[in-house]
Parts: structure tokens; C-alpha cells; sequence
């Protein structure tokens, strides 16, 4: 009852959306007000129905009601109910259900939030959301419904991948998808722009904080994904380069990109058409992942069950979106005329060459994930893209963008002076310097990339930090915070972000260089060395857990003769279930992690031990969070809660008024 | 309209073709270094209930079937069926059962039936890395020369059974009796 429920509240939300897809479209072309009206309630509808199929989905995993196949396939009676809320999103049916829920609560983010947007702008952006709804919400009913029944029911499900049972997997999709979804906002304000054939800075101050927002779950979730990785699978890994990482990686790169430009077109009134082109390539990418991701045209360890008709299905689905989307860019993008110009040495300039690098960036890594595919098409062969292309390619293209990140934000708009701020940037210069020579002096075994690897990070971090120092404390202590109070949280924001690039860019350098790694078959009573520390197998021992049997390896560890702690690896076999997992043990110190892992026995009273030392690890999910407080705080900002001012508007509109569609004003 | 609008476009529909023919490609079925080479030398030890046991031996002088099966392989059991229906029309099928627990093992074919002419038991996985295993199910057809014909990846439906293994079996099987002849 309550599955059929949620199915009708689907296909109630697929009519709602088609009427918002069209009505209020055709409303703001012909001047019809009631007709543009139609788009907030809609939207508010639209969302109403996909809230009441998921936690009607919910509901079916809680009960474990097993004649609902999503539940029966994905979700088992004995299963800890966390993993049982959590199992709604674990598949393909049911992540793509609160992909929906995501997109249609955008929706209603516009319509509820959005009450200072003109009429008509709302209703296009309004429809244009509806569009995306309307291919998702067919996807799913036509060809993934989450709701199927089984008969005659089956008296137990089929459990979840036991690698899927753990809290950092759990939650990291709904922000992957939060992140996704929320560039669904850039592209619909980008295509409505580009219906309106307007695009001024009042559009770009309502873009930005639904990018930026987007922007911060992406980085949560991509870092939640990652840390998920280097915890659970066991070899320490932290990105593998895998498809559906690159996947989550490109509309991270691009995003970013469109999260600068934007800057562009709020301040100074130009780089509009690449940005509007921006902001459509970062939700496409967004939709090439999911079709990655569902359609099994690349082999993954992260894939779904694949396919054909659904990928079929989205495949026709990008064509339109994305290919009607680009379509109206080349049509209409002409009718965007610039406005300010600059010189290349200038605030815009930095923000351009940002913007190349990590265009270029996203392609070669978009290009390196098709790659096989592309080949595999041509002549049949087939190749595995791993990460040697990806260093090759992407590390020289970061390191321009880098060294560059810490100059632009303090060159002035239309006109820059290269000098003056390369003098500003004295001090961290030879901060930067001195610190890279002390490390060099100092830490053994001495390496010349790792030199240069962190005295970047310390140009990045002190050099991001810098615009904020010379607005507060050089002007004395006394007066500091206040001045730091009066400060635009986008300022601050900016400054934190780009430290905490810094700050993964130290801890990359570091791990990169100096990690350890020890392969060993240890009885019990031997040791083994890992940087420093001294590790003596104890005893193993069969564990039963809730729902397997682990085996579990205690260790002692040493320190200069003293044991400082007590470790205790395991490798966990699952009842239901083929699955065996490794729980590696993992401890944290100051200067890293102490990582170990135990591997299968030798049947000769042998394990096969891995050990390793990973220094500065943690600077990877500090520098990320570092990050993503960067883009709280700057969503924080006065500016963004404002919104448009109308007077503004009005103002602009005049020298496009001919490019405008319809007599919407 | 400027051509250089166009750009974004044309990639991407360039990028369409690409992923469209790809729905039609499987990149799961990686080719098999083993096609064509002979069988790799091994000797395994019976299954717990089940003789008598397994060797590279067997697979001389007729054309078989390796099936690489475990208890703990839910798609095993969906293929389980056709091979109990293969084996009753003559063909002989040879069980490797790969990294599974005796008891399990042995379970699950009194429970099933018994579809092989031999099994034996690989419970380290040592001699599924000579077969080159690295998915289960996993099945390989044999010629009388103990050469490697044909792998297949992954559980196998009638559809794959029908166009795929059967028809390389009876071809094979021809080719030994015009041999022979």
C-alpha cells in the first residue's frame, strides 16, 4: 500500500512537472502573468510528491517489507536500522530516487527563496529545472521504478554489500548528489538566461551562492568518498583515478571554474558567454557521471548494475539536455554582449588564466576517463587509463595554477600591477623559500620535488592568508577583529579556501614522498619496523561480530623500546555474503598515520602483514574542510542574502533590450 | 551566428557518438591471454564427499567443459540449473571449486545435484590464478589437445549457453570426428 503510494506520488510528480516545464515558459514569452504564477506552486508540488515517494521508500526498507524488489535486492531483516535508512540510497533505483528529491527541493529552494528574482526569470529558471525533472522523473518510472513488486514475497532480502555497511559510505552520497544536483541550479539560471538572451550581474549574485553551495557538497562529498577509501579498502589509497571518481571530479574542477568566473560577471559586467557556457558544462558533466556511473560503458568498482535500456535512456537524455543546452548557447550566446574591458595583467586576467587551466584540467581528465572507451570503439582494443596519465597530465597544469593563486587575488580589476603585488608577496616569497630549504636541510631522504611541493603549500597558505593580514592585524592588534568583523565574508571566505588548497597540497607532498610501506609474513611473537616503530605480532584470534566473523590481529607497538600502543587489524568474512573486508588499524598521530592491515595466512602459522606509515595524511581532509569553510563563510556573505537589487536591473537592460525574448519587461 | 560557438557542440556530440557506441560494447569481456594456449598443468584434490578428484589428465582426448565454481557465488546458483541439463545430454563438465570452505562446497552440490564429471578443490585459489580466474563463475571449453577454446565471464544464460559454449562444443567435437575419420 505504502509502495504504490509512493509510485502514484511519482507519476503525480512527473505531470506537475511537465506543466511547469511548459506553462510558465510560454507564459513569460507571451507577457501572461497568471500563466508564470503557475511555476512557484508547481515547483512546491513537484517537491511535495518526490518527499513522499522516498520516505515512502524509506518506510518499505525500515519495515523490510521484502515484496518491494528495491528492498528485497538491497536490504536485509537483521541489518542495523542506521544501515537500513541508509540501504534507500545504496542502489540504483532508490539513488536515483533522492537524486529527484534533491532536484525537485532546489526547485522549491527558487520558488520559496527566490521571491525578490523578476517574474519572469523565476518562471524560465522554474521551467527549465522542470525540464531536468521531467527526463529523471521518466528515467525512473520507465525504466528503474523504485517501487516494483515481487510475488510471491520473499521472507528475507538479499543484505547490502557488506563494504557498503559503514557510517563514511553511508552519508557520503546524498553530498555527492547534493553537489550535482545543486549545479542543476547554475545550468537552469544559465539556459534562462540565455532564453531571456540577458545575462547581467544581478543574475551572476543570484547564480553564485547556489554554486557555491553546490561547490561545498561536492568537496564534502568527494572528501567523505575519499576518506572512505584510504579507511576501508585497505591499501591506503586515497583516489584510484577510477571512472566514477573522475566522474565526481570533473564537475568538482569545473564547478570551480564556474564559481570564479561568476566573480567576473558580478563585478565587472563581462566573460558572460563563457560563463553561462560554464555553468552548463558543470551540470553536463554532472549528468555524463551519472550515466558512467548507470550505464556500464566503463568498467568501475563503483558501478551499479548496469543496464542497456536505462543507459539508452540516458543517453538520449543528455543528447537533449546537454546538446539542446549547447545548441541555444551557439544561437543566443552573440546577443551576450560583454561589457568592462581589462587588461591581461588584472584581477580578470588572473581569474581567466583560473579559469584555462582548469578548463584544460577537467578535459585531460575528462578525456583520459573516455579514453578507453573512445579506443575500445575505433579498433576494438582495450586499455586501462591509470593513474600515470593522470600525473603526467594533471600535476603540470596544477602547478601554474598553483604558483598563480596566491598573485591574482591581489592584483586590482580592469588594470594590474604584476610588481606592486609580486612586492606584497615578498615576505612569503622567501617564507615560502625558507621553509622548502629547511625541509630540504633536513628531512631525510632528501628529495628536490618535495622541496618545491612544500614550499608551495607554505606560498599557498601564507599567500592566501595575506589579503586578510594586511587588512587587519598590519594595521596593529588593537582594532584587529573589528577590522576583521567589518571584512566581506567573501574576502574571508576566498582567503580560507585558498589556504586550505594549501594545506592538501602539503599533505600530497609530503605522503607522496615520504610514505612507508613494509610487506611481510609475520608469525606470532616476530616484529616488523615501520618508521620507527616496532611491531610485534601478538596473537590472532577468530572474532564473531553481528553479522561476521573477522579475524583479528593484535599487534604491540614500540617506540624506542616502550610500547606506546596496542593495534588490532582485522579481516572481516560476511555471513550473507561473499564479501571479505579488511579493517585496517588505523592509528593516527601527530606526524601521520600508523597503518595496518592483515592479510590472508600462509598455512604455515603465517599472515601476510602490510604496514605502513603515512605522514601527514590528515593535512588532506584538514585542507579540505579548511576548504569547504572557506565556501560556508563566503555563502555567509551579506551580498548573497540580499540578492538582486531591482534598480540595477533596469539600468542594464537597455543595450539588450533587442536581444531580449519576448515582451517580458 | 560565430562558427566558434559551434565548438562546444560538436564536441559534445562527438563525445555522444562515443558513449552510444559504447552502450553496444562490453568492456567486461576482457580477451583471455589463455585462448588458444593449452591448459596449465595441475592436480587437484577431491572435494569433501565428492571424488575423485581433478588433474589437467582429465581434459585430454575429448572436447569438456571447466565451470569455476564456489558455494559462496550467488550467480553460480543461477547458472547451476543449465549445467545439470548439459550434463545429461553427454557433455562432460569438470567442477573447479574455487577458495570455498569443504563443508559449503559439498553442501551445496547434495543440495543442487551433481552436474560434474569431476571436481576438485582449489581452496587456496592457487591453481584458479594459473586458469587466469579472476571472477566466479567462469567457464572455459577444452579441446581433445587439452587447448583452451573459449572463456566465458560471469554466469551463464541459455541465451550464452546456446549461441556461445554449445556451438563451440559441437564444433569442436566435429572437428575431433573428421580428425578421427
Amino acid at each position: 500500500m505504502v509502495a504504490e503510494l509512493g509510485h502514484f506520488a511519482l507519476i503525480v510528480a512527473l505531470v506537475v512537472a511537465a506543466v511547469q516545464a511548459t506553462v510558465p515558459l510560454i507564459g513569460a514569452a507571451r507577457g501572461a502573468d497568471d500563466w508564470v504564477a503557475v511555476a512557484r506552486p508547481a515547483a512546491g508540488i513537484q517537491f511535495l510528491m518526490a518527499a513522499v515517494a522516498f520516505f515512502a521508500l524509506m518506510y518499505c526498507f525500515v519495515q523490510s517489507d521484502f515484496s518491494v524488489a528495491t528492498v528485497f535486492q538491497s536490504s536485509h531483516s537483521l541489518k542495523p536500522l542506521l544501515y537500513k535508512v541508509t540501504g534507500v540510497w545504496g542502489n540504483h533505483e532508490g539513488s536515483l530516487l533522492l537524486w529527484i528529491l534533491i532536484l525537485t527541493g532546489f526547485g522549491a529552494a527558487v520558488a520559496t527563496f527566490g521571491t525578490n528574482l523578476p517574474p519572469a526569470l523565476a518562471a524560465r529558471v522554474l521551467s527549465v529545472q522542470a525540464m531536468v525533472g521531467v527526463g529523471f522523473l521518466a528515467f525512473i518510472l520507465f525504466t528503474s521504478n523504485p517501487f516494483e513488486r515481487i510475488f510471491p514475497a520473499p521472507a528475507e532480502g538479499r543484505g547490502l554489500n557488506p563494504l557498503l555497511q559503514d557510517p563514511g559510505l553511508a552519508i557520503h552520497p546524498p553530498f555527492l548528489y547534493l553537489g550535482y544536483v545543486g549545479f542543476s541550479m547554475a545550468f537552469s539560471f544559465a539556459v534562462a538566461a540565455l532564453i531571456e538572451g540577458r545575462v547581467d550581474p544581478a543574475w551572476a549574485r543570484w547564480v553564485r551562492p547556489w554554486t557555491l553551495a553546490a561547490w561545498c557538497f561536492l568537496t564534502i562529498g568527494i572528501s567523505l568518498g575519499s576518506w572512505w577509501a584510504y579507511y576501508e579498502l585497505g591499501w591506503g589509497g586515497f583516489w584510484f583515478w577510477d571512472p566514477v571518481e573522475n566522474a565526481s571530479f570533473m564537475p568538482w574542477l569545473a564547478g570551480t571554474a564556474l564559481l570564479h568566473s561568476a566573480i567576473v560577471v558580478e563585478r565587472r559586467d563581462t566573460l558572460k558567454a563563457w560563463t553561462i557556457l560554464l555553468a552548463i558544462l558543470t551540470f553536463s558533466l554532472s549528468l555524463l557521471g551519472t550515466f558512467i556511473v548507470r550505464s556500464g560503458v566503463l568498467t568501475s568498482v563503483h558501478a551499479f548494475a548496469t543496464d542497456p535500456a536505462r543507459g539508452l535512456f540516458i543517453l538520449g537524455f543528455l543528447v537533449v539536455a546537454i546538446g539542446g543546452s549547447l545548441a541555444l548557447f551557439a544561437v543566443r550566446a552573440p546577443a551576450l554582449r560583454p561589457g568592462g574591458l581589462f587588461a591581461p595583467v588584472s584581477r580578470e586576467g588572473a581569474l581567466v588564466l583560473n579559469n584555462i587551466l582548469l578548463a584544460t584540467a577537467c578535459a585531460t581528465v575528462l578525456l583520459g576517463t573516455l579514453y578507453p572507451l573512445i579506443l575500445d570503439a575505433i579498433s576494438g582494443e582495450k586499455v586501462s587509463v591509470g593513474p600515470p596519465f593522470f600525473q603526467a597530465t594533471f600535476v603540470p597544469l596544477m602547478l601554474p595554477l598553483l604558483a598563480a593563486m596566491a598573485v591574482g587575488p591581489l592584483l586590482p580589476w580592469k588594470r594590474g600591477d604584476l610588481r606592486g603585488a609580486l612586492e606584497r608577496l615578498r615576505f612569503t616569497f622567501i617564507f615560502a623559500g625558507f621553509t622548502g630549504l629547511a625541509v630540504y636541510a633536513l628531512v631525510e631522504p632528501r628529495s628536490a620535488a618535495a622541496t618545491g611541493g612544500v614550499a608551495l603549500a607554505a606560498w599557498l597558505v601564507l599567500g592566501g592568508i595575506l589579503p586578510l593580514y594586511e587588512r587587519t592585524l598590519r594595521g596593529g592588534v588593537s582594532g584587529a577583529a573589528a577590522r576583521l568583523a567589518a571584512l566581506p565574508r567573501s574576502a574571508i571566505g576566498m582567503s580560507l579556501a585558498h589556504a586550505g588548497v594549501g594545506l592538501v597540497v602539503l599533505g600530497l607532498t609530503v605522503l607522496l614522498t615520504w610514505q612507508t610501506e613494509k610487506d611481510q609474513v609475520m608469525r606470532v611473537g616476530e616484529t616488523m619496523d615501520v618508521a620507527g616503530y616496532t611491531l610485534t605480532l601478538r596473537g590472532v584470534a577468530s572474532v564473531a561480530g553481528p553479522n561476521y566473523v573477522a579475524q583479528r590481529a593484535t599487534f604491540d607497538v614500540a617506540k624506542g623500546g616502550e610500547v606506546v600502543m596496542r593495534l588490532a587489524p582485522e579481516k572481516r568474512s560476511y555471513v550473507d555474503s561473499p564479501q571479505v573486508t579488511t579493517e585496517a588499524a588505523i592509528e593516527p598521530t601527530w606526524l601521520g598515520d600508523l597503518y595496518v592491515v592483515v592479510g590472508d595466512a600462509d598455512g604455515n602459522g603465517g599472515y601476510a602483514i602490510r604496514g605502513y606509515f603515512k605522514p601527514f595524511v590528515h593535512w588532506l581532509w584538514i585542507g579540505a574542510a579548511v576548504m569547504v569553510a572557506g565556501g560556508l563563510v563566503s555563502l555567509s556573505d551579506r551580498r548573497h542574502r540580499v540578492g538582486a537589487p531591482a534598480a540595477r536591473r533596469t539600468r542594464e537592460t537597455g543595450a539588450l533590450a533587442g536581444a531580449a525574448s519576448g515582451a517580458t519587461e | 551566428m560565430r562558427p566558434a560557438l559551434l565548438v562546444p557542440l560538436v564536441v559534445f556530440a562527438m563525445v555522444a557518438v562515443a558513449l552510444a557506441v559504447g552502450l553496444g560494447l562490453k568492456p567486461r569481456e576482457i580477451p583471455s591471454a589463455l585462448i588458444g594456449k593449452a591448459v596449465p598443468t595441475f592436480a587437484l584434490e577431491p572435494m569433501k564427499d565428492f571424488g575423485p578428484g581433478f588433474s589437467s589428465e582429465d581434459l585430454k582426448g575429448k572436447v569438456s567443459i571447466v565451470n569455476v565454481f564456489a558455494s559462496w557465488c550467488v550467480p553460480c546458483r543461477a547458472e547451476h540449473g543449465l549445467w545439470i541439463e548439459v550434463a545429461k545430454t553427454g557433455v562432460p563438465i569438470y567442477g573447479l571449486n574455487y577458495k570455498d570452505r569443504p563443508n559449503n562446497a559439498s553442501a551445496w552440490l547434495a543440495q543442487l545435484g551433481n552436474p560434474y564429471t569431476a571436481t576438485g578443490a582449489d581452496e587456496l585459489g592457487r591453481v584458479g590464478i594459473d586458469w587466469g580466474v579472476y571472477g566466479v563463475p567462469e567457464t572455459f571449453v577444452v579441446d581433445p589437445d587439452g587447448i583452451i577454446q573459449l572463456k566465458f565471464i560471469g554466469p551463464v544464460d541459455r541465451n550464452a549457453l546456446e549461441t556461445q559454449i554449445l556451438p563451440k562444443v559441437r564444433e569442436l567435437q566435429a572437428k575431433a570426428v573428421a580428425r578421427a575419420g
